[in-house]
């Protein structure tokens, strides 16, 4: 059964803090007739109109039909006469079932009634009666919901014995302890708040907070409940009747009328089906009505995707990486495009991206969150799925077309399982909680070389030593909550290891750990880099980081390479003013570590509205008319270093120790 | 919880296991539910107003015999006595005797729980074999809002039949199939074919909700970082989904499996007394209304059991699929 507690929502809560009840309470009716507006809300209500409706009307318009005893026509089938065809005395089962709608839904809100009514006594004990009690009251509601509510209304109906009372009490306390449940989680998510606070210094009992402060709060969130309960009882109710244990004739409801017809289906199945159906419906009419409600007061909010509709590439007018003398690089990128959905429809974060990855060479891959570099990392690794969409002049690993095969063929698979190694951000979420480290990485030696789980496993060990993770043999055998951060991180490494990578793409590797780990984990880097002559594609937001380990920096702006130069370099010669603002965001050496750091002003651009010229021009001191109206492009100097700006390498307009470079500080 | 700092002596790791802790914490929290369970079953007689003996006997029984009744089955004892006396009978296995047929109650539920487990078992297999591949399979078709039409499909149609209490589910499956199409029979347990209809009715409801809560959890795990670390090792698809993500999913699947699996025990009892099924359902329904206690008392102690012991299973289970639950817990 579904639990709807409002405690998720606590605005749902405050807002009402300072309401009158009688707003309070408008307010509520208001959210639930417009929760009901829906189409399915539409279909809930009509349907629990219509049932309360007959149980009111259905004994006073037809009471006398449904009891009148036609001898000339007993346990006969449908007929134009009998509708759905009489019982053994002769009865029209149709008005029959009409009728027994106000004795079945009376009594199941009666015992809905009863239920919530002992179910918040219960539930509001432990704050009422204290620790002590209260942690008794909290155990007996545990134990008593471990059992299924049908068989603790049996339970009762022994105590209070075969019959309409003990029925009601039976299914009422049989469903005591589900809201006490209910209750309880609720007063504790509202006894935690201020006003509840606010009303115990001013010396409030605990039952006048209850009944003043508390019980009005959670009221709604319980009469969702109560009416999603409501069809359960009605359904128990039907139960307990169908067994004997219920309604006895001459009275009569739809569980004592499926009783009857039941034992004459073969003669008149309409007997048995008739009420059966309007169970299921009355039921559903409950159920419906409190869960649309529950959903509009906030419980679920529907999963719903956005749906995906492809467009066509935007053609990136980039000159591609030239001149670069790499024979045959790792990895070759040209104009490479990712389509994501957002939330108003599919966008391009990364728009016509192109470089070239040497073998061993360490690229270093910059720019702001947003900024499409990640993106970028992953469609490299073919690791972007539908709806999201890769397209690109070329892609190329290894000298392997990726592009046009997007690894459906095996012989790709295999290629970048064992070649291309992925480590990611957060080694806490991408190490799968459930397997054992080693079997996580013998994975790929299994996959993909056809190695036995012995040999992958000597494998998953060697390399987890060559990833200084200590005690390796120990370790694989462990599972990754046994793991230290870094040493998780260490873990992705070597996962990133297994086969014999040309390339290894790290994405942000470091920004989930703490500052000492972080060196340590980029030493790694470096290290395996220099042993084993794995190129390295690492992504970061932090430009240090990229200089101190990588050969060549990429600095990426709005999707797009704004400069591509030899991190050697980058103190001295960066020419893009993005890229001189991300270094001067840095403390340096000379600067003050006291000051504040500084920060670029302005935000990044939404990859839903590029501008059409250059991205930066908001941001940048150097922008002008020609900036804001024609998008530079990237071009090659001749020596390998590229630039995308119009006004590349010239001085920034105040330079002062104090203000920074055309960089506001922090506020 | 070991970290990366774990301390090298064995025994002292075995001492701080977690797992010793959760035995002991679960042993407890049994022992509790148990307690709780007897007592109650054991105070269920005298809650009921008025003397069980006279409600049982009728009202034109003569006095002696209810007054040798009441000696026999020693209600004119001190209230602690009895209480004591009861929970030794049980342990010795002496649960009373019926107080119109005069078979002892243990022999009652020996001839009758196989049959009530019988189908809440297949029932269960059903359930999981059945729900699993079609809630996996479900989650990989409308992944990522791909089959916007199958999915549509699957959760109405799943709504609708979760909707339909089994006992219900029963008098349709016995309309359509027993009455309508002749296939099967439509009541008692005879041949092979007999199970068809209980074992149905039992499971088409949580098979529905069960099938919709793997998609729905398939779906979150299939989002998760290391699912993605997985298509990073270029593992086939199935392979992915099977080992990385059912596992995963499997956690929230157990749990909502176990609390169906009790529901189950409690559906055997509507759904036998729709199909003269002979197991304990049936007995005890009779039995209240024929007022005959000890053997109600006898039947809901079972049922008790049954319950609190399919809640242990569970969560021995979890704790065993998922390493971190058990240390979740403490
Ligand atoms: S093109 Fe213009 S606006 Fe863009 S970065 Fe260069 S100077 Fe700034």
């Amino acid at each position: 059964m579904q639990v709807f507690t409002g405690v998720e929502r606590p605005e749902s809560l405050s807002r009402w803090r300072s309401g009158v009840r009688g707003r309070r309470w408008a307010a509520g009716l208001g959210r639930w007739g417009q929760a009901l507006r829906s189409p399915l809300g539409l279909v809930a209500a009509t349907l629990l109109g219509l049932v309360l409706l007959l149980a009111i009307v259905g004994p006073i318009l037809w009471g006398e039909r449904a009891d009148a005893i036609d001898t000339n026509a007993l346990s006969q089938g449908s007929s134009s006469e009998h509708w759905l065809g009489t019982d053994s005395l002769g009865r029209d089962i149709f008005y029959r079932v009409l009728v027994a709608t106000r004795l079945s839904v009376a009594l199941a809100l009666l015992a809905t009634a009863i239920g919530v009514a002992a179910g918040v006594l219960l539930g509001a004990a432990p704050w009422l009666l204290g620790r002590r009690a209260g942690r008794f009251a909290v155990a007996t509601i545990n134990v008593a919901v471990a059992f299924p509510a049908l068989l603790l209304v049996l339970f009762f109906a022994v105590i209070f014995g075969v019959g309409i009372r003990g029925a009601v009490l039976a299914v009422g306390l049989g469903m005591a302890p589900y809201y006490a449940r209910v209750t309880s989680t609720l007063v504790a998510g509202v006894s935690g708040r201020d006003f509840v606070a606010a009303a115990r210094t001013v010396g409030l009992g605990r039952t006048r907070i209850l009944l003043r402060h508390i019980l009005p709060n959670i009221g709604e969130p319980l009469i969702v409940n109560a009416t999603l309960g409501a069809g359960g009882a009605l359904l128990a109710f039907a139960g307990l009747s169908f067994l004997g244990l219920g309604v006895q004739a001459p009275s009569y409801d739809w569980g004592l009328l499926l009783n009857e017809g039941l034992n004459g289906i073969y003669v008149s199945p309409a007997g048995a089906l008739a009420p059966g159906v309007t169970i299921v419906l009355a039921g559903l009419a409950f159920n419906l009505t409190g869960e649309v409600v529950a959903k509009k007061v906030g419980l679920r909010t529907a999963n719903v995707r956005t749906a995906y509709s492809p467009v066509p590439p935007a053609t990136g007018d980039e000159a591609p990486a030239a001149g670069r003398p790499d024979p045959s690089p790792v990895l070759e990128v040209e104009d490479l495009h990712v389509t994501v959905t957002g939330p108003a429809g599919p966008v391009t974060p990364v728009r016509g991206v192109s470089f070239a990855i040497g073998r061993g060479e360490a690229v270093g891959l910059v720019g702001e969150s947003g900024s499409g570099k990640s993106l970028t990392a992953l469609a490299v690794a073919q690791l972007i799925e539908a709806p999201g969409r890769v397209d690109a002049r070329r892609l190329e690993f290894q000298g392997t077309d990726l592009v046009h095969t997007r690894g459906r063929a095996k012989g790709i698979g295999r290629l970048l399982g064992t070649s291309l190694g992925v480590v990611f951000q957060d080694p806490t979420t991408s190490l799968n909680p459930t397997m054992r480290i080693g079997r996580q990485l013998g994975e790929v030696v299994r996959r993909h070389l056809g190695k036995g789980w012995g040999e992958a496993r000597a494998r998953a060990v060697d390399r987890l030593r060559a990833a200084r993770v200590p005690a390796p043999e120990r370790r694989a055998h462990q599972y990754p909550h046994e793991f230290s951060g870094g040493m998780r991180q260490r873990a992705m490494i070597a996962m990133a290891m297994m086969g014999d990578p040309a390339l290894i793409v790290a994405d942000e590797p470091t920004t989930a750990l703490d500052v000492t780990v972080q060196r340590q984990v980029l030493r790694l880097l470096q290290e395996i880099r220099a042993e084993n002559h794995v190129a390295v594609l690492l992504i970061s937001h932090d430009i240090t980081v990229v200089g101190q380990v990588c050969d060549r920096v990429l600095v990426m702006y709005a999707g797009r390479v704004v400069e591509d130069l030899p991190s050697s370099e980058l103190r001295t010669a960066a020419r893009h003013p993005y890229t001189r603002a991300l270094l001067a965001a840095v403390p340096g050496m000379k600067a003050d570590r006291d000051r504040p750091l500084t920060i670029i002003p302005g935000r990044p651009v939404d990859p839903a509205h590029f501008p059409p010229g250059c991205a930066f021009a908001d941001r940048c001191p150097l922008a002008d008319d020609h900036c804001r109206a024609v998008d530079p492009a990237l071009t090659d100097d001749g020596s390998g270093r590229r630039v995308a700006c119009w006004h590349a390498g010239e001085p920034l307009p105040v330079v002062t120790e104090e203000d920074s470079v055309g960089v506001g500080e922090a506020s | 919880m070991t970290t990366a700092t774990a301390t090298p002596s064995a025994l002292r790791g075995a001492v701080e296991s977690p797992w010793v802790g959760f035995v002991l914490r679960r042993l407890r929290r049994l022992l509790v539910s148990l307690w709780v369970l007897v007592t109650a079953a054991f105070f269920m007689i005298h809650l009921i107003p008025g003397d069980p003996v006279r409600a049982s006997l009728g009202a034109t029984a003569p006095q002696e015999l209810v007054e040798a009744r009441r000696e026999a089955l020693g209600l004119n004892d001190p209230l602690w006595q009895q209480y004591t006396d009861y929970l030794r009978n049980l342990l010795t296995g002496d649960w009373g005797s019926s107080m119109t047929t005069d078979v002892a109650v243990s022999q009652i539920i020996a001839d009758r729980l196989p049959a009530t487990v019988e189908i809440a078992a297949y029932a269960f297999v059903v359930i999981m074999l059945v729900a699993l591949p079609v809630g996996v399979l479900m989650a990989a078709l409308t992944r990522g809002g791909r089959g916007r039409r199958t999915e549509l499909a699957f959760t109405s149609s799943s709504v609708v039949v979760a909707a339909i209490p089994d006992f219900l589910l029963a008098v349709g499956l016995v309309y359509t199939f027993g009455v309508s199409l002749g296939w099967v029979p439509v009541a008692g347990k005879s041949t092979v074919e007999s199970y068809i209809l209980p074992v149905l009715a039992l499971a088409l409801g949580p098979m529905a909700v069960l099938a919709r809560i793997v998609r729905v959890e398939m779906l979150t795990v299939l989002d998760a970082d290391y699912i993605r670390t997985a298509r990073a090792k270029r593992l086939p698809a199935r392979w992915i989904y099977l080992r990385h993500a059912l596992p995963n999913a499997i956690t929230t699947t157990l749990t909502v499996g176990g609390l169906l699996l009790g529901g189950l025990v409690a559906g055997t009892v509507l759904v036998e007394n729709v199909l003269a099924w002979p197991g304990l359902g049936s007995t005890i329904v009779s039995s209240i209304l024929s007022k005959d206690y000890p053997v109600v008392q006898g039947i809901v102690l079972v049922y008790g059991v049954g319950v609190l012991v399919i809640n242990l299973v569970v969560d021995v289970a979890l704790a065993l699929l998922d390493p971190r639950s058990a240390i979740r817990e403490s």
